[in-house]
């Protein structure tokens, strides 16, 4: 025990939903409601079932790739003030990123509860993939929605969906981006919810997606937390993660929740930048309201109509947040700040450059605040950096922003900043 | 200035019910073609009988609506109808004599202040709001605005909703609940569900004075189907859809209005089911 006087209604780590704060809630159709309760009862049995939860432990052991390891990168650390920085792991898990580890134990609570089907939206392309791949495991009908715009961004992904046998459907309404796929999924689950299962891919969304999917990403921060303490001696001074829905983020905050010196920042996308309108910074630029289930900060008009987001990374590209990181902003727990695309992919080279790893450009935000971090905390600084996925995926969108396409104009590519070549 | 006249649902539905009938309720969303457009067309609507309007404020985000009402409410937005313009669409409405409720997702009422809106909606000659997106386990700060400005709230049950969820809505709703023939979303169905009937018999049990079925109601013989046990019928989809399609504003007129007249036509010739 880290705080043995503090007891655990000093917690900030205990939060069960439905609320979160002024956060959180079930701000849906009636008809949703008999699932969402027996979604919520099933899960409060299945997570102190140890049949539920040794299941999940061995799959993580045998099929995800857990533990994932950290690694420091001092070459990197170069360009993040000298400060020592260390990445959590999660590019490495199956199917290339963190959602994993949510959707594994969503496919075993459909199969406990006795559902054929399952339905998920995905933005990236991550979600749906790792859904997809936990519906071919668990022999689940699998049916992705993904907006129009986003299938084009990322076809490989679509490909890989369909590869492991989900149906995906193009969503043509709205802006076609997630925020319109999860509008489509909600449609779907209203109208099948006898059979179907909605494996929400994010801590947001109604009650009890955002305590349910946290608490299956919580192993990112309680590995972690552990790793550094072997690997430093210590606690990280900082953890950064980028910031869409927040699942990420919030499964390596909340290990660190109640430990007080580490400052727990979100990164959100800033798109063209905060000031141009044209971003995805839902906390730094948003308002409290209602979206997809949930009260929570959101992208949204004086009429309350929600705003297009805009984020070169499909995966942040989302106008909502999820409430626990809403409260965590409103209590000041964590901070929360947008970095720019041309910042993310910065870092993104960066990383590639003096790393070899290839980053999400969703991970490349949580690198590029850290880049930051370190130089506003110094060389004597430990930054923990959720590497949330790798950025296979990404490949395509970061020639084309570099010019390494032969096709392209120019072979512009841009120098790593600060660094001689 | 005088008040504009409140006509409330619930009086109405209970005057239909003494003449033997069931109430013929129309949706149309504010905005469409444009905000005198669907003023007119809810007009003509209640000229050829519909007896009470449900006006939708059109929403960016409408998941309990089907491709014919999304089509419609993004081209009210894409055509600048703002939130506010609902005020006086109602009071346009309301001098017809119909009873005009709401109908809005919750985060635009939210935005624009829930007693503030109230209050506005009241003074326009409201009846009150159906909330598709709000239950009431959520709706305090809704359900002390309705009862400072004397509006009705129109909740929703489902067919999967719980006895006790029955109970809970039933106790909440005033005006009448709105029963949801079918799991789904909005849209014109050949066939409705077999559990609506149910679902209105297990409501009325569960304490609600006034129970009005919709989703999927699009003919006359469909509309004359369930008002046999129904307090109301509400056809969405089957008002909208053909106003979409119309050629022009006075077409627009015409088509809703043969709507409106087959669905009135059909509810008059129902045969009530004693209750």
């Amino acid at each position: 025990m880290d705080h043995p006087d503090r007891s655990i209604a000093d917690s900030l780590a205990t939060l069960e939903g439905p609320y979160f704060g002024d956060f959180g809630g079930r701000f849906v159709p009636e008809a949703l409601i008999a699932a969402l309760d027996e979604l919520d009862t099933e899960y409060q049995k299945a997570k102190v079932d140890p049949g539920f939860t040794g299941e999940l432990a061995r799959l993580h052991r045998t099929y995800t790739g857990r533990p994932s390891i950290i690694t420091e990168v001092p070459r990197f650390a170069k360009h993040a003030g000298g400060a020592r920085v260390i990445l959590k792991r999660e590019d490495l898990n199956h199917t290339g990123s963190h959602k994993i580890n949510n959707v594994l134990g969503q496919a075993l609570l459909t199969k406990r509860i006795g559902k054929t089907r399952v339905i998920a939206e995905t933005g990236a392309g991550q979600h749906g993939v790792a859904t997809a791949t936990a519906a071919a495991l668990f022999d689940l009908d699998c049916v992705i929605y993904m907006g129009e715009e986003d299938t084009r961004r990322q076809a490989l992904n679509v490909a890989r969906m369909r590869l492991l046998g989900a149906e995906v459907i193009p969503v043509t309404t709205g802006s076609r981006t997630l925020k319109d796929a999860i509008n489509e999924a909600l449609r779907d689950w209203v109208t099948n919810v006898e059979t179907t299962n909605y494996v929400f891919g994010t801590v947001a969304g109604p009650h009890p997606f955002p305590a349910m999917v946290r608490d299956l990403q919580r192993i990112i921060g309680e590995e972690a937390r552990a790793q550094v303490l072997d690997l430093v001696g210590r606690l990280p001074d900082a953890v950064a993660a980028c910031v869409g829905g927040g699942s990420n983020a919030i499964g390596i905050f909340h290990a660190f929740l109640d430990d007080a010196s580490v400052r727990l920042i979100g990164l959100e996308a800033g798109g063209d930048g905060v000031e141009t309108g044209r971003h995805a910074a839902t906390i730094t630029a948003g308002a409290p309201g209602v979206l997809h289930g949930a009260r929570s900060f959101l992208l949204q008009d004086e009429d309350g109509q929600t705003i297009e987001s805009h984020s070169i990374s499909a995966g942040l590209d989302y106008p909502g947040v999820g409430p626990e990181h809403s409260w965590l902003a409103s209590i000041h727990r964590a901070e929360y700040r947008p970095i720019t695309d041309a910042q993310a992919m910065d870092a993104f080279k960066v990383m590639c450059r003096t790393e070899g790893i290839i980053p999400a450009i969703e991970s490349s935000h949580a690198l590029a605040g850290a880049m930051q971090l370190g130089r506003e905390l110094g060389p004597d600084a430990v930054i923990l950096v959720n590497l949330s996925g790798r950025g296979d995926k990404d490949v395509e969108t970061a020639a084309r922003w570099f010019g390494m396409l032969d096709d392209d104009p120019a072979a512009n590519v841009a120098e790593i900043p600060g660094e001689e070549k | 200035m005088s008040a504009p006249s409140r006509n409330r649902s619930g009086e109405r539905l209970d005057a239909l019910r003494a003449e033997g009938r069931a109430a013929l309720i129309g949706y149309l969303p504010v905005g469409f073609p444009d905000v005198a457009g669907s003023v007119a067309a809810a007009v003509a609507m209640v000229e050829a009988g519909v007896d009470v309007i449900e006006l939708g404020i059109a929403y960016s985000d409408p998941v309990m609506d089907g491709p014919v009402i999304q089509d419609a409410v993004e081209r009210a937005l894409a055509g600048g109808v703002r939130v506010r313009d609902v005020f006086g669409a109602v009071e346009g409405i309301a001098a017809t004599g119909a009873p005009v409720l709401v109908m809005s997702y919750f985060n635009p009422i939210l935005r624009y202040g829930v007693d503030r809106f109230a209050r506005d909606l009241a003074a326009a000659g409201g009846a009150g709001i159906i909330t598709p997106d709000l239950i009431p386990d959520e709706a305090g700060e809704w359900i002390a605005a309705s009862d400072a400005h004397d509006l009705d709230r129109v909740f929703l049950v489902a067919p999967s909703s719980t006895p006790e969820r029955l109970t809970s809505t039933a106790a909440a709703s005033r005006g009448f609940v709105y029963a949801a023939s079918t799991m789904g979303v909005t849209g014109e169905r050949t066939s409705l569900g077999d559990r609506a009937a149910d679902l209105v018999a297990d409501t009325r049990a569960a304490g609600a004075e006034r129970v009005c079925v919709g989703l999927g109601v699009s003919t006359g013989q469909q509309a004359e189907q369930v008002a046999a046990y129904a307090d109301g019928v509400i056809v969405g989809s089957a008002f909208v859809g053909p106003l979409v399609r119309a050629s022009g504003p006075a077409q627009g007129l015409e088509a809703v209005a043969a709507v409106a007249a087959d669905l009135s036509a059909g509810v008059r010739r129902a045969v009530r089911v004693p209750r």
